[in-house]
């Protein structure tokens, strides 16, 4: 529990406090009881008003230096001893190293005859050396009161009461005196007439079965003190007040983001996953698959070698072990490594105080970074809405100052309403997850989305959320103009659209083929024009090359017959000339 | 244990009557006490004839000596012998409730 001490005002100006080191009830009375004061604590039956004063006595011995005496009406040392015990209280040990003296006062009425006039000077007597043998400084009369019926006169009790409290103020002790309460008034005899300075009135109340107990400071003469009732609880470590009105905001906050184990989420959440420290609510509707989502965080973060602990309401670890093995998710191993740690409760077991304190107290003993607290709707059962919601705040308060990030699940009903029942506790919450069930097409399908997400940017889109011996998938819900489908229908709208491509792709395939024959046909054509050409080219090349031949053979004859017939020689020319007219012709 | 006072003269006359130990707390020499002493001894001496012993214990000079007897009032006889033990508190100046709170009567009376 963080101990911040509240704005008070200074003790200089105000009366000397006397600590009591009882875990909140310092705050709640701006540091302890008033000092060399006797102050008042009264209630009913069984609402811890022997154990509230030995733990003053004893923290007074071993963590204030200061004896005690403890003078028991009710209760023999030896009862006292094995009462205080189950608080871890060695009262044996103090009283052996004279810390604490233990006085048993018992009178048997039965055995007692009154005759004459007396007083009570044997009770003086018998404090006053217990408190000068070891120098005490605390002082606790339990149950006062019973000397109201053991003692027959009543008037001569009453006034050397009224000596008792003036000579406790004289002796300077700081006393705590006990008190059954009374019908009407705050004590059964009407102590408070006595001891005015401070009275705390503790009450045990049983609401839906589940009791808690509560303190209230009633009055405090010259000091500001909280007036709320507080609930409290008996723990193992002794009374722990849990003000809710104490807690600070004033965390450390860190920017370190943390993976979920689902890939997909993390990438919903700007792809790195949750802020460390912060408080995370899965709310869903019943078979959504919230433990399961919370399992693949604690895997994650054993998978990082992280520890995580998980604290389940309303299945065995061995369940969630068996159960997330069919999902492909393997948690024993981390159990045995000691890297995860469930704590699993009923939540009628006990109040709500008591699953809080157990809580506190498995969170300190395993020093976790991820608590998964599955679900935390089935705890805020256990107490009233505002005690639920102190309780998760006082939770989360803690969770945030050992900067542990927190996974609370939570289950609703289906409905809209959902979300408005749980606006109370979400706006104790950094990020909101929300896993839906949607029906329609004669089957449920999951769906997912990220609701609010404090300070990081997170994805506004609706996932279907799969459940496979893989694990966890994610993936993008089919939106369009029929709204969003899941499941098989999402599956049909895909073969649908697959089918829509596939014939598109057909008749493309068509119209290549098609062009492609008329490419083949149309160079089909041009090569048949082609050849055509080149025969014709190879025709007209041959004649010309008959001409050419002729001609040579033309001009030869002539020359022949030229020099037969003695002719100058002009042959060169014509043959210049004929050549220039096959040129043409080529 | 302080002995103030001792009275046994001679041997018991009957055997049913062994010696009867009183003790008388006080805190100092108050005028309380001081009628409380002899208010039992008067009475002890006329239902006892001197087969009784008083030890008046000072709380003021012993103050752990009270827890023993479960005092709380001041003054308080508490006898010790015969068994059980009973306890009379006050200055005993009401005789009937001090030879009933003694358990007296039938002693006294053989």
């Amino acid at each position: 529990m963080k101990t911040k001490s509240p704005k008070f005002p200074s003790p200089a100006t105000s009366l000397p406090k006397c600590r009591t080191g009882i875990q909140g009830l310092d705050e709640i009375t701006g540091g302890g009881l008033p000092r060399g004061r006797p102050t008042l604590v009264c209630g009913g039956a069984g609402c811890g008003k022997t154990l509230l004063a030995a733990e003053f006595l004893v923290r007074g011995a071993t963590q204030f230096g200061e004896p005690g005496v403890l003078m028991a009406f009710e209760e023999t040392e030896k009862e006292l001893t094995a009462n205080v015990a189950s608080l871890g209280f060695d009262l044996a040990g103090l009283v052996r190293r004279k810390k604490i003296v233990v006085d048993y006062v018992h009178i048997e009425r039965s055995e007692m005859q009154e005759s004459g006039d007396y007083d009570l000077e044997g009770l003086f007597v018998r404090l006053g050396h217990a408190i000068d043998s070891i120098g005490a400084k605390r002082v606790v009369l339990d149950t006062l009161e019973v000397l109201f019926s053991s003692l027959p006169n009543e008037a001569v009790l009453r006034s050397e009461l009224r000596r008792l409290f003036r000579w406790l103020k004289e002796k300077g002790v700081t006393a705590v005196i006990t008190a059954e309460r009374g019908i009407g008034q705050l004590t059964r005899h009407g102590l408070e007439e006595y001891v005015s300075d401070c009275v705390i009135v503790l009450d045990h109340r049983v609401n839906d079965q589940i009791a808690t107990r509560h303190l209230r400071v009633v009055k405090y003469r010259g000091a500001l003190h909280g007036t709320n009732e507080f609930p409290f609880l008996i723990g193992d470590e002794g009374i722990s007040v849990l003000p809710i009105t104490s807690l600070g905001l004033n965390h450390h906050i860190s920017s370190e983001r943390i993976a979920t184990g689902i890939p997909r989420l993390d990438a919903m959440l700007g792809g790195r996953g949750f802020f460390r420290g912060s408080s995370i609510l899965l709310t869903g509707t019943p078979g959504t698959g919230k433990t399961i989502v919370s399992a693949n965080f604690a895997h994650a973060a054993c998978k990082r070698g992280e520890r995580a602990l998980f604290f389940s309401f309303e299945e065995s670890p061995n369940q969630i072990i068996r159960n997330v093995h069919s999902i492909g998710l393997r948690l024993e191993p981390w159990v045995k490594r000691g890297l995860l740690r469930f704590h699993s409760a009923r939540p009628s077991l006990y109040g709500l105080e008591m699953h809080l304190a157990t809580m506190f107290r498995e969170i300190a003993a395993f020093k976790p970074d991820v608590v998964v607290v599955d679900p935390i709707t089935s705890l805020m059962d256990s107490g009233t809405a505002s005690e639920s919601k102190g309780m998760v705040t006082r939770l989360i308060d803690y969770l945030k100052a050992g900067q542990v990030t927190s996974l609370f699940t939570s289950l609703t009903q289906g409905g809209h309403a959902l979300q408005q029942s749980e606006s109370a506790m979400s706006s104790l919450m950094d990020a909101w997850l929300l896993l839906q069930d949607f029906e329609g097409n004669g089957e449920r399908n999951r769906v997912f989305y990220v609701l609010k997400a404090r300070g990081m940017a997170h994805s506004n889109q609706i996932r279907e959320f799969l459940i496979s011996n893989h694990g966890i998938d994610i993936v993008d819900a089919y939106i369009g103009a029929s709204g969003v489908l899941t499941g098989s229908a999402r599956v049909a709208q895909g073969d649908l659209e697959k089918a829509a491509v596939l014939v598109n792709q057909q008749e493309a395939a068509r119209l290549k083929r098609e062009v492609e024959r008329k490419r083949t046909a149309i160079e089909r054509q041009i090569s048949g024009l082609r050849s055509e050409y080149e025969a014709e080219a190879e025709e007209l090349r041959r004649i010309a090359e008959q001409v050419g031949t002729s001609t040579l053979m033309l001009t030869t004859e002539r020359a022949a017959s030229g020099r037969l017939r003695q002719a100058d020689v002009k042959a060169p020319d014509i043959t210049r000339n004929r050549a220039g007219r096959i040129g043409r012709a080529n | 244990m302080k002995a103030k006072k001792t009275k046994k003269p001679g041997a018991a006359l009957r055997r049913p009557s062994p010696i009867w130990q009183l003790r008388l707390y006080v805190t100092g020499q108050t005028q309380r006490s001081q009628t409380a002493l002899s208010n039992l001894k008067e009475v002890c001496e006329a239902h006892l004839e001197a087969r009784y012993r008083i030890t008046v214990v000072d709380l003021l000079k012993q103050p752990q000596l009270a827890k023993g007897d479960q005092i709380l009032a001041i003054p308080t006889v508490v006898r010790k012998l015969p068994r059980p033990m009973r306890t009379v508190i006050g200055n005993l100046s009401n005789l009937d409730r001090v030879l009933v709170g003694l358990d007296l009567q039938r002693t006294a009376k053989p």
